[in-house]
């Protein structure tokens, strides 16, 4: 059951992988994003991380993506042609090649040297109260941080949106 | 788990690869934007596995932080975008290569 989902969800998460850096239209890369982040969140439902599947759900598909396709339609409107010449010349793209297999062949060969016994967990690992405990325990100064940091990052797109009014 | 973890690698280290493609290979600064968001996910993927493989939670921690990080960050570069948009009337990250607006 554990294996179908998982090739399930592998197939989804790569050709989303693959629209994403392929698609001519932005929109459609934001479809392919979106595909990958759901794929993803089912994989971590089956690996018991049950809060960050939520999360993912919420803040990635729900608030990331929807930002993403908001400005794709702001550019689009004012008159951007997004479309098609979207990949660099040839010489860049056998480069990219050559990088690519490189990167995929040492990832792989590092990761299939990894155990693949997992540790025995209690069947709370995972839920919210697991994590949250975490949280507010031991990881409580970088949560008050995370704080700061989404703040700055509140003020910064106010700061920026408001220069965004009529140029002068 | 009844799924290898190597597979659960596997797939994150391919998808992180294709992130790495398409900021490579792109113009347009939406979708080099969203390959790093792709990026950011596989990395995540491995975290989540590794979290399983070792039985502990702080994995799962460190992803939550990435949720923040990456919220704030899209927040702040698609507005920079935006502002890279209105003053050269485009996207390309090419046409981009001046430090001064």
């Amino acid at each position: 059951m554990d294996v179908v989902l998982f090739g399930i969800t592998a197939v989804c998460a790569l050709a989303g992988g693959a629209g994403v850096i392929l698609s001519r239209r932005p929109v459609h890369s934001a479809l392919g994003l979106l595909l990958v982040l759901l794929s993803l969140a089912v994989d971590y439902l089956l690996l018991g991380a049950q809060f960050i599947a939520a999360a993912q759900v919420i803040i990635y598909a729900g608030a990331i993506v929807v930002l993403f396709v908001f400005i794709i339609m702001l550019l689009s409107q004012a008159g951007e042609r997004l479309g098609p010449g979207a990949f660099d010349g040839p010489v860049a793209v056998r480069f990219v090649a050559a990088l690519v297999v490189l990167l995929a062949a040492g990832l792989i060969a590092l990761v299939t040297r990894t155990p693949s016994a997992p540790a025995p967990v209690p069947a709370a690992f995972g839920t919210i109260q697991d994590v949250g405990r975490s949280l507010f325990g031991r990881y409580l100064l970088p949560f008050e941080a995370a704080s700061l940091v989404l703040l700055v990052g509140m003020i910064g797109g106010v700061a920026l949106g408001r220069r965004l009014g009529p140029r002068t | 788990m009844t799924v290898p973890a190597p597979y659960y690698l596997a797939l994150s280290a391919v998808l992180f690869t294709a992130g790495t493609a398409g900021v490579l290979l792109r113009r347009s600064a939406l979708i080099v934007f969203m390959s790093v968001e792709l990026m950011l996910n596989a990395v995540n993927l491995s975290l989540i596995t590794f979290a399983r493989l070792h039985g502990s939670v702080d994995g799962q921690v460190l992803v939550f932080f990435v949720l923040v990080v990456a919220a704030a960050e899209v927040v702040v570069g698609l507005a920079i975008i935006v502002d890279v948009f209105r003053s050269r009337e485009t996207v390309d990250v090419d046409d981009a290569d001046a430090l001064r607006g």
